[in-house]
C-alpha cells in the first residue's frame, strides 16, 4: 500500500515536471537554493515515442504517430537515482527534473520540494485547465423550445 | 553511347542562396517568429504535424517557415527529421475518454451527457474576411461559464446498452499492433496498422476519398455520432522505474462516425463506426479519416467491394503525400537518357506509319479501319 502511494506521489511529481514551463521550474528550483553534486547516468537525450490511440477509442490499440521526448537520469552523492522523461527537447529542463526526482527519494527533501516548486506549478496547471474548461463550458448549447401557444 | 555529364554545382548553390533571400523576403518586414507560427498559425501547425508524423509544434513551426508556408514541403522537412532520431519506445494509448475537452459535439444526440461544446470553430462564422484584422486590433479573451464539471460521455455508451452499435473491445491485449514505420507495408493490412496509415494521411487525399463515399461510391450512411478535440495524457512504461511515466500532454482530434450496416449472416443489423484520430485540431480531417476506416472495413462487414476507398491497396498506398509528391516530382529530375530512348522508338513509329500500305493485305486494312 505504501509503495503504491508513493508511486502516486512520484507519479504526479513528474507529470507536474513534465507539463510545466521550464522558466517558471528554473525560477521556483533557484528560490530553494538547493545545488547537489550528481553524476549523469544518461542523456539529456531527445528521441521519439511512438503515440498510441485505441481503436473506436476503446478497443485494440493503434500506433498513432510519434513525439519528441527527452528523457535524463542522475546519480546523486548519496547513491539515489533520478529519472526524467518529457515531451518536448529541452535536455536543461530534463535533466533538472531528473536531479529533483532523485531529490525526492529523501522524504524530508521531497516534502520541501513539494510544498516550494511542485505544489505552486500545479496549481498554476490546474489553474489554466479549470480556465480552460470554464471557455468551453461557455460555448456549451442551451437548447430551448419554442413554446407553441395551442393551449 | 551514354557518357555522364556533371555540372550546375554552382547553378544549385545559387538557387538554393535565391531561395534563401526569397524565403526572408522584403526585409523592411519583420522576420516571422517560431513563436508568431506556433501561436497564430496553430492549425497549420497541426496539419504538419499530423501529417508529418512527429507531435512537436515548434519543429512543425520551423518546417513551416522553412518551406516557405509549403506545407507538404514542410511535412518533408519533419519526416526526414525524424528518421534522424533513436526510437525509446512506446507510450501507452492514449485515453481520448479522459481528454481535457475543448470542443465537443454530436450530430445523433441533442442532449447527450456533457451536452454540446462548440469550442473554438469556424463553424457557424458567415465566411466574411474582416478586414481588423489587417491591423492588430485588441482580441479579448474567451468568457468562462462558472459549473462543476460534467462527465462527457461516448457515443457507443449511449447505444452500446441496448446493443444497438458494435462495441470496441481490445480482443488480445498483449499483442503489439503493427507498426508501418517498422514493417514493409503487405496488404491486407490490419485495422491498426490502416488507421496509423490514414493518420497521417494526406488531409486532402482522405478528404476527397471520404466525400466520394457520400456521393454514393462504398455508400455507407454516415452520421458524426461524436467529434471531440482537447488534450489527452501520455504515458510512457519506463523499465528502469517499472511504472508508466507522464510525459505530458498532447492535443488531439477523434471522430466516431456512425454507420448504418444492414447486418449479416454472422452479426445481426446494427450501427458500425469509422474511426478517427488526428494529432491537434483537425475535424475535417478526423471525419474523413473515420469515413475512410469505415469504407475499408467492407470485406470485413461482409460488403461488396465495389469502390476505390474500398480497396485498401489504392487508399493507403496513395494516402501518404511524402511519397506522392516525391514520386510525381522525380519527374522534373534529368530524365535524358529515357527521353533519348523514347525520341528514337517514336521517329521509328512514325517512319513506320509514313510507309506506303501493302495493298496485298485487305483483311488487316478493314480490321484497322
Amino acid at each position: 500500500m505504501e509503495a503504491e502511494a508513493h508511486i502516486a506521489v512520484r507519479k504526479n511529481r513528474m507529470s507536474v515536471l513534465a507539463r510545466c514551463n521550464a522558466g517558471r521550474l528554473q525560477e521556483l528550483w533557484d528560490r530553494l537554493g538547493l545545488d547537489p553534486a550528481h553524476k549523469t547516468l544518461r542523456g539529456p537525450e531527445s528521441g521519439l515515442v511512438m503515440l498510441r490511440g485505441r481503436v473506436g477509442g476503446t478497443g485494440e490499440a493503434f500506433n498513432l504517430g510519434e513525439a519528441t521526448v527527452t528523457r535524463a537520469s542522475v546519480r546523486l552523492e548519496d547513491g539515489s537515482v533520478g529519472h526524467a522523461m518529457a515531451l518536448g527537447r529541452d535536455g536543461a529542463k530534463a535533466r533538472l527534473s531528473a536531479i529533483i526526482d532523485a531529490l525526492c527519494q529523501n522524504l524530508e527533501t521531497a516534502a520541501l520540494i513539494d510544498a516550494e516548486v511542485v505544489a505552486p506549478m500545479q496549481e498554476e496547471l490546474d489553474r489554466a485547465d479549470e480556465t480552460r474548461r470554464q471557455q468551453t463550458a461557455a460555448t456549451r448549447v442551451d437548447f430551448f423550445t419554442m413554446v407553441r401557444g395551442e393551449d | 553511347m551514354y557518357v555522364a555529364v556533371k555540372g550546375g554545382e554552382a547553378a544549385i548553390d545559387n538557387a538554393h542562396r535565391l531561395l534563401a533571400d526569397r524565403r526572408r523576403g522584403d526585409r523592411s518586414v519583420p522576420a516571422l517568429t517560431l513563436d508568431q507560427i506556433a501561436e497564430q498559425l496553430a492549425l497549420g501547425v497541426d496539419r504538419v504535424m499530423s501529417e508529418g508524423s512527429l507531435y512537436d509544434r515548434r519543429l512543425a513551426a520551423l518546417a513551416i517557415k522553412q518551406a516557405r508556408g509549403d506545407l507538404i514541403e514542410a511535412v518533408f522537412l519533419v519526416r526526414a527529421y525524424r528518421t534522424t532520431l533513436p526510437r525509446f519506445g512506446y507510450a501507452e494509448p492514449v485515453d481520448t475518454g479522459a481528454m481535457l475537452i475543448e470542443r465537443r459535439v454530436s450530430a445523433c444526440y441533442k442532449d447527450l451527457p456533457g451536452g454540446q461544446l462548440l469550442g473554438p470553430t469556424f463553424d457557424y462564422t458567415h465566411r466574411l474576411l474582416d478586414e481588423e484584422l489587417d491591423g492588430d486590433a485588441e482580441v479579448g479573451p474567451g468568457r468562462l461559464r462558472m459549473g462543476a464539471e460534467e462527465p462527457v460521455s461516448r457515443i457507443a455508451d449511449i447505444l452500446g446498452a441496448e446493443g444497438l452499435i458494435e462495441e470496441d473491445l481490445d480482443p488480445s491485449p498483449l499483442d503489439e499492433p503493427g507498426d508501418i514505420n517498422q514493417t514493409p507495408m503487405e496488404f491486407p493490412l490490419s485495422r491498426a496498422m490502416r488507421l496509423q496509415s490514414l493518420s497521417r494521411g494526406d488531409e486532402g487525399f482522405l478528404l476527397a476519398l471520404g466525400y466520394s463515399t457520400q456521393r454514393g461510391y462504398a455508400r455507407s450512411h454516415p452520421f458524426a455520432g461524436e467529434i471531440r478535440i482537447g488534450e489527452v495524457e501520455v504515458e510512457v512504461c519506463s523499465p528502469e522505474l517499472g511504472f508508466a511515466v507522464p510525459v505530458g500532454r498532447v492535443q488531439l482530434t477523434e471522430c466516431q462516425m456512425v454507420n448504418q450496416f444492414k447486418g449479416s449472416a454472422k452479426a445481426p443489423p446494427q450501427f458500425t463506426r469509422g474511426y478517427g484520430l488526428i494529432f491537434g485540431q483537425s475535424e475535417r480531417k478526423a471525419m474523413a479519416m473515420a469515413l475512410c476506416d469505415r469504407a475499408l472495413r467492407a470485406e470485413e462487414l461482409g460488403e461488396d467491394i465495389v469502390a476505390p476507398p474500398q480497396d485498401q491497396e489504392f487508399v493507403i498506398s496513395h494516402c501518404d503525400n511524402v511519397q506522392a509528391t516525391g514520386f510525381v516530382e522525380h519527374l522534373k529530375l534529368p530524365h535524358y537518357v529515357d527521353f533519348q530512348a523514347e525520341l528514337g522508338l517514336v521517329r521509328s513509329m512514325r517512319a513506320e506509319h509514313a510507309e506506303p500500305r501493302d495493298e496485298s493485305l485487305p483483311d488487316m486494312k478493314e480490321a484497322a479501319e
